[in-house]
């Protein structure tokens, strides 16, 4: 399976207007600094709405307490503001088993995350700057094994993991999210557009090593390129529920989506407490680090989106 | 949908193998196998064994009274005479067929609009519309199913506020496109991004060649911005087919709340799901998941073919 | 490049073939870890594993075992017990099921509800507890619990809680429309008519389709549609109790008597708090989720003996309720077939009980304290007595499918069908039949035949 690509030519001529935003500015009114448009921002409102209406809800019912929850109006606040209640309620629940989830959901993702993140960066590099056997058989091996469902894989992975005594451990959840083919695939994208082969080629006259070669001239170049992947490779992981699912069996390994559907699912079970207000203020909890995330890190990895085609 | 880390694609696509410059040449070695060994190593482990695995356990059938044997094709012969299987094939066809163009226009539509310059607090809008994609898929079902409520629910809430009845969405007419409300919700602004960072780079000079030929906006956009884009179509739409046949956790999760109009074979995934968890049918399992690979991989290259003979 | 495939390729089916046999020993039924069973059975055994201590792992949804489980540290200190929710019902039988395939990471004490355990049982993945001497436990439950850890000659597991059905109703509702509370299944009718008539809103009960409590009215109208001798297995839902069941049932469907709302979502919890969820036919160990779930409810809830398909009847059913069982690939078998006794029937069994566990031992089922106690959820009512007379009132000679865990994930796909389309309960259990017995054959089971 090939990429399907663009003309070599064009994709150089947009990089060269986008490597240079600035310019963008400078551009003729009629163009760069159009007329804004009050119906045109009215539809996009609309979808600007359906987005956010469940956020809304979230927030705002993350504020009740569950009897209100039950007997008010789901899009407006309603009683006691039990916002505060609710937060401490979550964090100290069973001995404050949310805290401990938050933790192992940081360590996956700095674990899973991080190493995909490397593991995509060495693989993108190797195919983007050298010619080895097995080439071109990487990418579309790749993408075939994708395509198939990864939930009928479940069991036998889990057979296997078993085997190797690798389930109900961390390495279960962290092995199998150290594979991100999409981070693969982006800094191959970037590295064979960001890092000129001359560069290479004189170092490697100098009689640098292929590492050192790596580490001191191409990783300074891939920043922008590694920033948007582990972004990527965060939100996959911060959001990885099903694997999780068959590998762990103990609650004290579990990630936050695994505790918050345990917690949900806690209310339908003899003798067992509902406690939908927790699953509520919970959920709230465990998007806010990502959204968060987002809008601090929106600037670096937006320019690392764009300068995915930066060349010269 | 789970190929989240697949979907965002840049405007830049390399295609070495197909457009070597011969200045970038390396002669073929092994060492590119030391930048991408390290990926595929645990590629292999969790992607490619698996798979391997499944396909032999496809070949076998493991009974409760009567142990395991060896039943060549005959698992691949029952799935080609399965209704239940054929029908869960059938219904995310159908998906497919509405959710992903509707989705993609809409975010394509957005995408657009935030390039053409024209709103009132762009930033704003590609920040918001961007944020579901944050929200785990677990959460984002949570939080639907306790709108779509219609006694107590948001859907509730409106038909007391109308004095009307609207359809009930977990009936069994309407969960499909309930369903695909949610997917839309969760993947519309990241596609948006995709497409926008896509648009990012298209040359503004070509649209200022336009304005001065006295093209109109439509003209702009059908003649100039989306043929420049029809990479990141194509791999959205990719993407997003995998996505629809892998469809999995929404409908799980929804099964607790409309449990007579999700059945157990109401995707393919929850179908090969259904068989090795409640029924210990691993090696139907994994013949359906095999199959459903080959189906899926057949369609996205398809897809990918008919997007590149248009583009040439 | 063909030898490196090639040698890939060895070495993966040999992988394969390794757990596959692995596979194949577990569910053949071969016997436990060596050196594990015990060949004679005596309180002496027991005591001495007890002082010897050692560590289990048991995996229990259960709430009030917390409390056990550190009851029974304190009381033998060298003994560690892990208490792990891994899962509740489906999803912990998968990974207990996963577990015993793979053959390791199994528990020593695994919490299954009866309707699952003639499954896991007839595998071969429980241990007899006979050998430990759980005879001798004959006549501590109540027949119904026992009855269902009982395979052939087999015991595989010590009943922990019980659920004899009762109908929890909300008597301000019935109060306010001055309807009477029924006692029988055709009062129930004519209750759900006049209660949907004086308040749209309200409904009798609300109902999705759940295959547990289809199964208990089958049970309780004396129908036996699964009778099971070895692996031998006949299906009939077509008998007298599963017709009398359809019958009545499809009236409440046709007539629109039945809240379209799934038990245990959140807007079951608002209607059952609202008084649009008037009743509830239900297992013993309801009081504590209406406690903790339904707080607006408080005060307004009774209890009430089943209703009858025969007026002056008694005849009850179970609903729900587990065992403890012991896995045959635990490696401390005896001090885990110690734990169980704790706590299901040993000084266990009150702790659970003061959390609001609803017991299957007949002395405490009998005793004063346990009778008498009042409820202020329920007005003061003196719940138990209601709920201790049902458990003595079980129709005896139900049967579960040794594949029950597959035939009730099924049930929705069939039975489903005739609470949202035109297709009748009989229909659907005709359906239900098929689907069962057609698995039932795959597995290598003679059903029907």
């Amino acid at each position: 399976m090939t990429i399907p690509s663009t003309s070599t030519s064009t994709s150089t001529e947009r990089s060269r207007t986008a490597a240079r935003p600035m310019m963008r500015s400078r551009r003729p009114p009629s163009v760069d600094r159009p007329r804004r448009n009050v119906i045109l921002t009215l539809v996009t409102g609309v979808v600007l709405v359906y987005t956010l209406v469940p956020l809304a809800w979230l927030v705002i019912n993350a504020t009740k307490t569950q009897p209100s929850l039950f007997g008010s109006f789901g899009l407006w606040f309603s009683g006691h503001f039990a916002l505060w209640d609710n937060i401490v309620q979550t964090v100290t629940y069973d001995h404050g088993i949310f805290l401990r989830w938050l933790l192992n959901t940081v360590l996956y993702v700095v674990a899973g995350a991080g190493g995909a993140t490397l593991l995509a960066v060495l693989g993108g590099y190797a195919l983007a700057k050298f010619s080895f056997p097995g080439k071109r058989a990487v990418f579309a091996i790749v993408i075939g094994a994708v395509a198939v469902p990864g939930t009928a894989l479940a069991v036998p992975t889990f057979l296997m993991f078993s085997r190797m005594g690798l389930t109900n451990t961390p390495w279960a959840v962290i092995i199998p999210s150290l594979i991100s083919p999409f981070g693969l695939y982006l800094m191959w994208t970037f590295a064979s557009e960001a890092i000129p082969t001359e560069l290479l080629e004189a170092a490697r006259m100098d009689g640098a090593s292929e590492l050192r070669t790596f580490v001191k001239i191409s990783l300074p170049l891939l920043g922008p390129g590694i920033v948007t992947v582990l972004l990527f490779t965060m939100v996959a992981t911060w959001n990885n529920y099903f694997l999780p699912l068959i590998m762990l069996k103990d609650p004290t390994w579990y990630p936050l989506t695994l505790g918050l559907n345990a917690w949900n699912a806690q209310a339908a079970t003899a003798g067992g407490e509902a406690i939908f207000n927790l699953v509520i203020t919970a959920s709230l909890l465990t998007i806010l680090p990502l959204v968060t995330a987002f809008l601090v890190l929106q600037r670096f990895w937006q320019s690392g989106l764009a300068a995915g085609s930066v060349k010269e | 949908m789970a190929p989240k880390e697949w979907q965002l694609v840049t405007q830049t696509h390399p295609a070495p193998a197909r457009a070597p410059r011969s200045r970038r040449r390396v002669a073929r070695s092994w060492v590119g196998w030391g930048f991408i060994g390290p990926f595929m190593t645990v590629f292999t482990l969790v992607f490619l064994a698996p798979i391997v695995y499944s396909i032999y356990l496809s070949l076998f059938r493991q009974q409760l009274v009567g142990g395991n044997s060896f039943v060549g094709l005959d698992n691949y012969r029952r799935a080609f005479a399965d209704a239940q299987f054929w029908s869960s094939v059938a219904r995310v066809g159908l998906f497919l067929a509405v959710q992903v163009p509707i989705m993609l226009g809409i975010a394509l539509f957005v995408a657009l609009a935030i390039d053409s310059g024209r709103l009132f607090g762009r930033n704003f809008f590609r920040i918001s519309i961007f944020l579901p994609y944050a929200v785990p898929a677990v959460v984002a079902t949570l939080m639907w199913g306790f709108m779509y409520g219609t006694r107590f629910g948001l859907i509730g809430n409106i038909d007391a506020a109308l004095g009307i009845t609207l359809s009930d969405p977990l009936s069994p007419g309407l969960v499909l496109a309930s369903i695909g409300n949610i997917v839309t919700w969760e993947f519309v602004g990241y596609n948006m991004l995709i497409f926008y960072s896509a648009l990012r780079v298209v040359p503004t000079s070509l649209y200022e060649a336009a304005e001065i030929d006295g093209a109109g906006q439509f003209r702009v956009i059908s003649a100039i911005k989306l043929p420049a884009i029809r990479g990141a179509l194509v791999i959205a739409t990719i993407f997003s087919i995998i996505g629809s046949f892998q469809l999995f956790n929404e409908p799980s999760i929804l099964q607790n709340l409309a449990p007579n109009a999700i059945t157990t074979y109401f995707t393919p995934n929850l179908y090969a799901y259904s068989l090795s968890f409640s029924g210990q049918q691993y090696n139907y399992s994994a013949t359906v998941a095999i199959i459903m690979g080959l189906i899926t991989m057949a369609i996205a290259y398809v897809v990918q073919l008919r997007g590149m003979r248009k583009e040439a | 490049m063909r030898g490196f495939t090639h040698r890939r390729l060895v070495r993966g089916a040999a992988l394969a073939g390794a757990l596959t046999i692995a596979l194949a020993a577990c569910s053949s039924g071969g016997s436990g870890a060596p050196g594990t069973t015990p060949s004679t059975a005596s309180s002496a055994a027991g005591q001495s594993a007890l002082e010897q201590g050692g560590k289990i792992t048991v995996w229990a949804w259960e709430p009030t075992l917390k409390k056990v489980v550190a009851d029974f540290e304190a009381k033998y200190p060298k003994v560690t017990v892990d208490l792990v929710n891994a899962g509740t019902g489906n999803a912990q039988y998968t990974a207990l099921q996963n577990a015993i395939a793979a053959g390791s990471g199994v528990p020593d004490v695994a919490q299954v509800e009866y309707y699952a355990l003639p499954q896991f049982a007839i595998g071969g993945s429980l241990a007899d507890l006979t050998s430990f001497g759980a005879a001798s436990l004959d006549g501590t439950f109540t027949p119904g619990p026992w009855a269902s850890v009982k395979q052939g000659n087999g015991i595989y597991g010590l009943p922990m809680d019980s659920g004899p059905m009762a109908l929890f109703y909300n008597k301000s509702v019935f109060d306010k429309y001055g309807i009477a509370v029924p006692t029988t299944w055709d009062e129930y009718l004519t209750a759900a008519q006049k209660l949907h008539a004086a308040d749209p809103s309200a409904y009798i009960a609300n109902d999705t389709g759940d295959a547990g409590f289809a199964t208990s009215m089958i049970w309780q109208a004396g129908g036996h549609p699964y009778t099971v001798d070895g692996t031998n297995v006949k299906i009939n839902l077509a008998d007298a109790g599963s017709t009398a069941f359809a019958t009545l049932w499809q009236k409440l469907i046709d007539q629109k008597l039945l809240a379209p709302i799934s038990s245990w979502s959140d807007q079951w919890y608002q209607g059952l708090g609202n008084g649009t969820i008037a009743t509830l036919t239900i297992g013993a160990w309801m009081p504590a989720n209406l406690e903790s779930g339904v707080a607006a409810g408080k005060g307004q809830w009774r209890v009430a003996p089943m209703p009858q398909w025969t007026a002056g009847g008694t005849a009850t059913s179970e609903n729900g309720g587990s065992s403890l069982a012991v896995p045959k690939a635990s490696k401390n078998q005896q001090l885990a077939y110690d734990f169980i006794k704790y706590a299901d029937a040993g000084a266990g069994v009150q702790t659970r009980i003061d959390g609001g566990a609803f017991p299957a031992t007949t002395a405490d089922l009998q005793s004063a304290a346990f009778v008498n106690k009042t409820f202020d959820y329920f007005g003061g009512q003196k719940v138990n007595e209601v709920l201790a007379k049902s458990a003595a009132d079980v129709v005896k000679g139900w049967q579960y499918l040794p594949f029950q865990v597959y035939a009730n994930s099924v049930f929705n796909d069939t039975v489903g069908k005739a609470y949202v389309s035109g297709t009748t309960l009989q229909q659907g259990l005709k359906a239900w039949q098929d689907s069962s017995v057609t698995y039932g054959n795959d597995q290598g089971f003679t059903v029907n035949k």
